[in-house]
Order: C-alpha cells, then structure tokens, then sequence
C-alpha cells in the first residue's frame, strides 16, 4: 500500500483507502470481457420446479446463457450422491422460498436483470411452515439434539431453590445485513484456472469449497479478498449462489459477477436463528445461585442443520453446583442460518443474563451485586482455572462510569415527566479462541517489513493489529510495515471468525517477528557488527536485499490447563416514554476484559459497533416472515430496522488491558463478539428498571412496552 | 427494471402537453419512490418526464399565504426561515421524515405522490389489490403492524406514508393542480382518498394534471405546535402513529386548535370532531384525554397493529401537552 498517511501509530492502516475510495471491494473488480450474473428466485416455499420456461430470456437482448438445473455445467461433487440436498442447480426441489433456481448472464447488469424477470416458472407445490414456534409446538415436527445435554449436579435443582424463576425468552430472526452486498466474481479459463474476487471472511475456505465442487486442484484456484464491506458472520461460507457464478464462467469461459439484491440478502445468504428459551433459576434467600436449567430451541433448515451455542455460557458463567442444559434444533422451510456476530452466545446471553436480572429482582438485591456474589473463582464445567479474569474490576468501573449509584433497586423509581429512566447490566462471554495459522516476514535492506497471510479483514482492523504486533517486536515504525492479507496465495490461515484473527494470526506475526530479530543479531555478530545495530545496516552489512521467514504457530499444551475467556460487562442507561413506548438509550459504558489491547483505536470500534449491533438486536431488528406464504415482509433497509445514528448515545469504551498470561505470545483474547454478547440484556434490564416492564420478546419495540402490563 | 424513455423538460407548460401525448408516461422529480417502485416491478412507466428543472421550487409569502413550488425540495422547505418562523409544524413533520439524504432530492409534490410502504404492495408475488386490483389484499389477516385503523376498507388497509401531508392537512393547505384546462385548487383534506373499492387509486389528482404548488394560510399556531412521531426507530422510519397538533391558545381558552394524524389511515386523517370539542375549552390534560377519545371512535384494528388503539390516543395526549408546553 503506497501514499499512506500515517497521523498516529494507532490509526487504521487502510482508513485513507477506505474513506477515499482507494479500498477496491470484489465488486469494483472489472476484468476484460466482464460479464453480469442475475439470480432468478423460486417464488414458492417448498416442492419441485414443474416447467422452467427460458426461451424468452435467452432472447432478450445481451442475454449469454440462461443456466439451471435444465442445462447445469459440470460439478463433479453435485454429480455425487450425499452431502446437503440442496445442489444448486443439480436439483430441482425447492427448499426455500427465494432459492435461486437460475442465473442469467448478459452483457450488461441492467440486460441480465430485465431478462431474469423474463424466466418463468410452475412448480407442483407442498405444505411448508417457516413459523418456528408453530414447529416447536408442532409434536409432529422433527426437532434434533443440537449439543449433547450437559449436567451437573442435580438436575432442575431450581425446583426446589428457596427464591426461584422460570421464563421463557423469544429471539426473532435476525438478518447480517452488512452494507456490501453479496456476490463474487469468478473468472474460469482454460485448462480449469480459476481466479474468484469474494466477499469471503476466509480465502482458504472459499478456494477449498471450489476446488471441492469441482474436483479441481486446488492451486488452480486463487481467491482474492483484499477488502470486505463488512460479514457479520454471513461471509464464514462459499454459498450456492457462488458456485452458480463460478459453473456460469465455467459454461461461458468468461469473468462472470454476481452481486445480490438487498432483497436476496434475507433468504440465501443465512441469518441469525430465532430462538425460544427458557430458563430457570434457583437461589438460596441469601442469594447464592443453587440450580441453572437453560432450555433453548433454535431454529434450522429443513435440508441443512445449523447449531451453535446458545446454552454454552450457562454452564461456567456463575457459581453453581447444579447445572443442566439443552439445546434443540427445529427446521422450519426456510434457508439455513448462519452465525451472526457474538453468534448462539448472545442468544444465550439475551435469556441468561435477563433471567439473572429476575432473580436479582425476585431477591431484592441489586444485580450487580448478585453477579458479584455468584461469580465463580474456577470454571465449574471444565474443572480448570481461568486463564486470566477480572471481571469484578470491569463491573466496578462500568458501574463508576454509568453513574450505578443512581439507580433504585425498585423499577419506576425514576421519573421526569412521561420519561422513566432505568439502567441495566450484563456480562458476555465467549472462548478465547487460538487457531494455526503461518505468516511470511520479508525484511528489506530499504527498511521495511511485508508481512503476508492468507486471512482476511472483514473490517475489524487485521492489518492494523498485526502492523502493531510487529512494530512492538522489530522496533520498526508502523508506516514501514506492510500487512498483506485476502490472497489464497499467501501462507495459510483460518476464516476470520470466533474473535480468533488477532490471536491466532497475530501469534504467527509474532514469531516471525521474533526470528527476523534473531537472524538479524546473528547477522550482525557474524559480521563482526554491534548487537544493536539497525536492520538495514546489517543486511547492507552483507550484501542481502532482505532475508524472509515462514512460521507457523499454533496454541499448546495451555489450553489443557486453563480456561480461556473473553469478558465484556456492558452498563445501559434508558430512557422510556411512559406514552409511547418508545426506548431512548440514554448512555451505553461496554468495559472489555480481552487480555493485552494490542490495536487501541480498532479496538474500541469494536466495541462500539459490538454496541450498536447490541442495540440494534434489543430494540429494532426483527426479519418478518408472512407463514402463510413463506415470504420475507420487511427485506429491505428502509424496513428491517438497524439502528441510525440517531438511536445511538455516546458510547464510553473501557479496557481491563492486562495481558492474559497464557493465551498467546501477546496475552491478547479476541474481542469481537463480547462487543455484542450480552447487550440485549443489558438494554432489557435497563427497561425493567425504568419501567417494572420485563420484555422477554426482542426486539422490543414501543407496541410491546405498551402492551405489556 | 424494464427499458423507458426518458425526456427532460423545464416548463409546466410543455411538462403537461408530454403528459397527455401518452398515458404511460409519469413524471420523475426527486425520484426517492418511484425508482424503487420500478426495480421492484411494481410500475413500469413507458417515459419518465423529467421535471426537475421546472421553475417551481419557490417559497414565498404572497398576503397571508405561504406559497410553496411543488419541486421545493423537503430540506428546501423544512429550513426555509419564513416556513420555520410562520409554519413550525410543517417543518417539524418534514424534518421527521425519511432520512436527510432523502429529504435532500425528495420534493413537496413528490411527497404528496408517494406510494404506501406496505409490504405486500412491494412483493409482486404477493396479493395486493392497491398494486393489482382484485388480486386480494395481503395485509388483512398477515403482516398488518404497521397498517390502518381508520377508514380501512376490506380491499385494502394500507396507510399513507408521508409526515409532511398531515401537517399540511392540519394547516388546511390548498394544492393548486394544473392540467391543458387550467388550474384548479383542492384543499389538502380532498386531496388524499380512503381506500375504499378503489385502493388503486391515493388521490384525486387527475392523469393530465400535475401538482404546481402548494397555499397555506398563516395562522396563529406557530407558537403552539409540535409534530409527534413515535417509530421503532428514532430516523428513518415510517411512523407508528403521528401527531400534529397546533394549539391558539388565549385567555387559557383555546381559541383554534389544529390535530391530524399519520400512520392511521389511507390519508392523512384530520381529527375534527377532537378539534371541535377543544375549541373554545381550557388546555387541560382532562380536555386533551377527552379530545383523544374522541379521536377513537370507530377506530378499528387488525391484529399486529392494536397497539395503534392505545398509542394512537396516547400520542395526541403527548403532542397536545407539548404543543401547548412551548413557550
């Protein structure tokens, strides 16, 4: 990266290039002889496509090739028995409504879309429910163990708890929504060369998946993903509409794209599964937790299964001898979920953390104090010492910082005319991940450092961390460090998910950092020079123009002796109109306690934009879905509410910032999800203080804080 | 979207000969609705007569009128000083709509033009009498959170959209519309229709007319007003259900009292019997509590949006007590 303006070293690297344009997303790709891909989408929600009429597209003007399972190029995987029904273009079901059934490729966008409205299709209908709650009640419907029941101690011990709560929590569908659209360009030449520009958070795993579906080695292909306008968790696989892209260039022999609508954005590319979950607690009168039971449906595909860890953070979080859990998936006929941010945690989050408000509640006691009292010394579930905790010194500062001591433990206490104001607290959780991963170093007799992985950034600021990690190793300032990334040539590692770029990553930077330094010093003592001398001295010392490592580094035997965890404790302060309903978040403190911040800046945008996703997940997103059709109601951004500047107070972010002793070289843990797990609780306890109105539904909407009683 | 001819001209004049050459034809000002209507396939104009450059983006007072050119953008409008100064609803209302950016292309007549936002008027796939008449209506006994309570019919419960048309209705705005013939004028109440047999159909603006401009009285209810809007979210976002309210208040008497609503119905819908009851009462919380009842009669829901029944009522009272707490 050239004519970069470095003001502080903390800046984001790419921040120029992304604030003026320069930062080039898989779309701005224009190849030679670029052609357009238009999805055409099944228009029912379950059966088989009876006729599929393409003449009259294949007709209109521009118009390549109109390909569908009438006429799909070769996919040796798909000609495969097993694996997911849904083969796109190798089947002529349908398993959810929206599901592309054909692309059309033109010479123009505006060609490809005027005849992919040209496609028509019949189809022989069946019955279908996409109503998640209907299916958990349906007896007939199919439901899935979606985790092995956990237990410890008695089970349903809450039973019989001196102080107990019972509650049952609904999570509607959520939608990733980032602003990029999704899309690919795949560009298939002769003898199976395939280059693909991706919106991808894993160039690895988007070149594996083709190389897989179509029994390709998997040097031929190369995925580039330099810039991603944002995942969420949407980009963690290579879906359909990617390999129809890559069969329609392999059918034309030309650069295909694609990129979705907005509208396609809510029924093909995943989203966050509702959830229903109940939870019951039990405490002695003194408040001591006696008995954890967390039940969680969640919802899946009919023709893919999707789980995640919506009752992980029950088992460990609190002291408590008696715990049990059970997660359940239901498919219902929609497309398959996906993680979405802080992912089946803040699900969890959402019903634990507001159930631990209950008990607070139903105890008399002030929650920050029944969190304290019942915060565990060891992780209960793995029988093992935490790595590194401290999260009584987050709760105090949060609570310094959000002014805790104004609030009243009775709700409704505070009133200033038709406004009530409330605070809340939460805690999120999520394992401190480490992967493998290599990273090349190339040092330069002119006095810079190029580092290169195969990993991407969707945004968090990868290269901006790694450029600190190296600079605080080598000495060398960040403006002469250059992180390469988004490039499946490169050294390989994993996607960019589970908060574990900057871990996993970030440790092979630092080995690579640490023996260029030591090449460096032996260099140096080899050529008769001081110890200290600078780098480029040396290497001119002896005639190398630069000297390169590859390391790969991967966690060890630590992670058998301790637990690892990231913190966050997020305090909420609202505002809620007694007439309206409408919630006003008033002032947001999220206090982090990931280990060592290696990237402060990056670091804190995390944290903010963990916050806003938070509020927007507690107080306005919800994708709506009309059963009786099967259809998205609200799948466009003037309807599916994330939150606008205007709902989003000033957001006060705080570090613990101590280094995490095991965890990796940099005693730094990731921070991306606890941004987000557990907010929505904090902003629902927050509300039941303002109001004494427990909103156990999100998101939660003024029509709710009117209804309920 | 499907090919169309696109003509650019910049008088009224020759706007409305284009017009009546062809009945496909639809003119293109600010275009924040219509070329969404046209990607989603809902509309498919032949020509799009482009009238931006049309001289009618003038604000000016002439007697005791305010006179708005319907290409006034919304931004134009809502921080034109004679409009804050004489008209502080109509640009509280505006300011409330859409996003900035919006505002900043979207025109007055544009406003007054725009097309429901209910779902199923969107999804081609979907029944929708107002988009394809006698294909049933979605919304009845579906996703109906956001729809009518008043004056539904049972072809149709969707609700108009806009902010700035229920302030208009409330300052008894005139829309001065002109056709081949000349100009006619239809005060804002007339304007907008009820869904009735005819969802189809917003309002009464005939195929060869074409919004000019805008007359709106002076009045005394600058001081005392206040445009309401309770959203799911706090920009960006149609209303839930909206109030303006303008208050004259003297001798602790209310001697005009102005109060409409938006998010309710198929047209911005003026409260008239809760004007009539107030008129010449005290501005007291009893009074406004009472007015807000009344505003309910025959108020009717449909499931996901009965909640409106409480927070319509609820809402008057809100605005009418800020309204009148301004000093």
């Amino acid at each position: 990266m050239e004519n970069r303006i470095i003001k502080d070293e903390n800046d984001r690297v790419d921040g120029v290039f992304k604030v003026t344009g320069k930062a080039k997303y898989f779309a701005e790709y224009e190849l030679p002889g670029l052609t357009y891909g238009v999805l055409v989408t099944s228009t029912i929600t379950k059966g088989k496509i009876t006729t599929l009429d393409t003449k009259a597209a294949e007709k209109a003007p521009g118009v390549l090739a109109v390909i569908s399972h009438l006429n799909k190029p070769s996919a040796p995987a798909y000609e495969q028995e097993g694996g997911s029904p849904f083969k796109i273009f190798y089947t002529d079901k349908i398993f959810f409504n929206g599901q592309p059934i054909a692309i059309v490729v033109a010479n123009t966008f505006e060609r490809a879309t005027y005849a992919a409205s040209l496609v028509k299709a019949t189809y022989a209908k069946e019955d279908f429910n996409t109503d998640f709650e209907k299916a958990i009640a349906d007896s007939k419907a199919k439901k899935l163990q979606g985790q092995p029941d956990y237990k410890r101690g008695v089970e349903n011990a809450y039973k019989t708890a001196e102080v107990k709560i019972e509650a049952k929590y609904h999570l509607p569908i959520e939608t990733h929504n980032p602003m990029e659209l999704h899309g690919i360009i795949a560009d298939w030449r002769p003898n199976s060369q395939v280059t693909v520009y991706a919106k991808t958070q894993g160039v690895k795993a988007t070149q594996g998946t083709i190389a897989n579906v179509f029994k390709i080695p998997i040097e031929n292909i190369q995925v580039n993903s330099e810039f991603v306008g944002g995942g969420f968790g949407m980009a963690l696989r290579t879906w359909p509409l990617e390999i129809a892209t890559v069969m329609a260039s392999k059918h034309l022999s030309k650069p295909v794209k694609l990129v979705i609508t907005r509208m396609q954005m809510f029924t093909m590319v995943g989203n966050r599964p509702a959830a229903v979950q109940t939870i019951g607690l039990g405490a002695s009168k003194d408040g001591k937790l006696t008995g954890i039971t967390h039940r969680a449906f969640g919802e899946t595909s009919a023709y893919e299964n999707f789980t995640e860890g919506v009752v992980n953070m029950a088992k460990f979080m609190y002291q408590c001898d008696n715990v049990n859990t059970q997660y359940t998936v239901v498919p219902v006929d929609l497309g398959v979920p996906i993680w979405m941010r802080g992912p089946g945690e803040a699900t969890g989050a959402f019903a634990l953390e507001s159930a631990i408000d209950e008990m607070a509640h139903a105890l008399d006691m002030d929650p920050l104090d029944f969190r304290i009292k019942n915060d565990p010394e060891r992780d209960q579930q793995r029988d093992k010492p935490f790595s590194d905790k401290n999260i009584k010194e987050a709760y105090k500062i949060g609570a310094q910082k959000i002014g805790w001591n104004e609030r009243k433990n009775k709700p409704g206490s505070l009133v200033e005319g038709q406004w009530k104001t409330g605070f809340g607290v939460s805690i999120g959780v999520f394992n401190a991940n480490r992967g493998r991963a290599s990273v090349k170093g190339i040092l330069k007799a002119d006095g810079s450092l190029v580092l290169q992985s195969a990993t991407s950034d969707i945004g968090p600021g990868t290269g901006t961390g790694m450029t600190l990690i190296a600079s605080k190793i080598t000495g060398i300032p960040v403006g002469k460090i250059t992180f390469e990334l988004g490039d499946s040539s490169l050294p390989p590692a994993p996607s960019q998910g589970g908060s574990a770029t900057l871990s996993t990553v970030g440790s092979a930077v630092n080995d690579v950092c640490v023996s260029l330094k030591s090449t460096i010093a032996e260099l140096a003592a080899n050529s008769n020079m001081d110890a200290t001398s600078n780098f480029v001295d040396v290497l001119k010392k002896n005639n190398l123009p630069s000297i390169e490592v590859t390391k790969q580094s991967s966690a060890g035997k630590e992670r058998e002796e301790y637990s690892m965890y990231s913190f966050s404790i997020h305090f909420v302060k609202v505002k809620v109109h007694s007439l309206t309903g409408v919630v006003k978040v008033d002032k947001i403190i999220s206090v982090g306690d990931s280990g060592t911040i290696v990237s402060p800046k990056t670091a804190r945008s995390q944290m903010v934009g963990g916050a806003v996703g938070g509020v927007g997940m507690a107080l306005t997103e919800e994708s709506v879905i009309d059963h009786r059709y099967g259809r998205y109601i609200n799948n466009n951004f003037a309807d599916y509410h994330v939150p606008v500047n205007a709902d989003i107070p000033e957001i006060e972010v705080h570090f613990i910032n101590k280094p995490d002793p095991y965890i990796n070289p940099m005693g730094a843990k990731g921070m991306g999800e606890i941004a987000l797990i557990g907010f929505s609780a904090a902003v629902a306890n927050a509300v039941f203080n303002a109001t004494g109105k427990r909103i156990r539904t999100l998101p939660i909407t003024p029509d709710k804080i009117l209804a309920s009683a | 979207m499907i090919n169309f001819q696109y003509l650019r001209t910049t008088s009224t004049k020759s706007a409305l000969s284009l017009l009546i050459k062809d009945k496909n034809s639809k003119f293109l000002a600010g275009g924040t609705n219509l070329i969404d209507l046209m990607k989603r396939g809902v509309t498919a104009p032949e020509k799009l007569i482009d009238i931006n450059h049309v001289p009618l983006k003038q604000i000016e007072l002439v007697g005791d009128k305010i006179i708005i050119g319907a290409l006034a953008s919304n931004t134009a409008v809502a921080e034109n000083t004679l409009v804050k100064e004489k008209l502080p609803l109509l640009a509280m209302a505006l300011n409330a709509g859409a996003s900035a950016q919006l505002r900043n292309v979207a025109t007055v007549g544009g406003n007054m033009m725009q097309r429901t936002r209910c779902g199923y008027f969107y999804d081609t796939e979907m029944p929708c009498n107002k988009r394809q008449p006698g294909s049933g209506c979605g919304a009845i006994g579906g996703f109906n959170r956001m729809h009518a309570i008043f004056g539904t019919s049972d072809k149709c419960i969707a609700v108009h959209p806009s902010d700035m048309c229920v302030a208009l209705v409330a300052l008894d705005a005139v829309a001065v519309l002109a056709s081949t013939k000349g100009e006619r004028k239809v005060l804002f109440q007339d304007f907008h229709r009820l869904a009735g047999d005819t969802p189809q159909l917003d309002n009464n603006l005939k195929a060869d007319e074409m919004i000019v401009r805008l007359e709106i009285p002076v009045n005394n209810l600058a001081k005392n007003s206040n445009y309401l809007k309770v959203r799911d979210r706090a920009s960006y976002a149609f209303a839930l259900v909206s109030v303006a309210a303008a208050l004259e208040i003297s001798n602790n008497k209310i001697s005009d009292v102005r109060l409409a609503m938006g998010g309710v119905a198929h047209k911005p819908w003026r409260l008239t019997a809760s004007e009539n009851f107030l008129k010449g009462k005290e501005p007291s919380l009893e009074n406004f509590e009472q007015a807000a009842k009344l505003a309910m009669t025959d108020a009717k829901g449909f499931g996901e949006n009965d909640f409106k029944l409480q927070m319509a009522p609820n809402t008057i009272i809100e605005a009418l007590t800020v309204a009148k707490s301004k000093a």
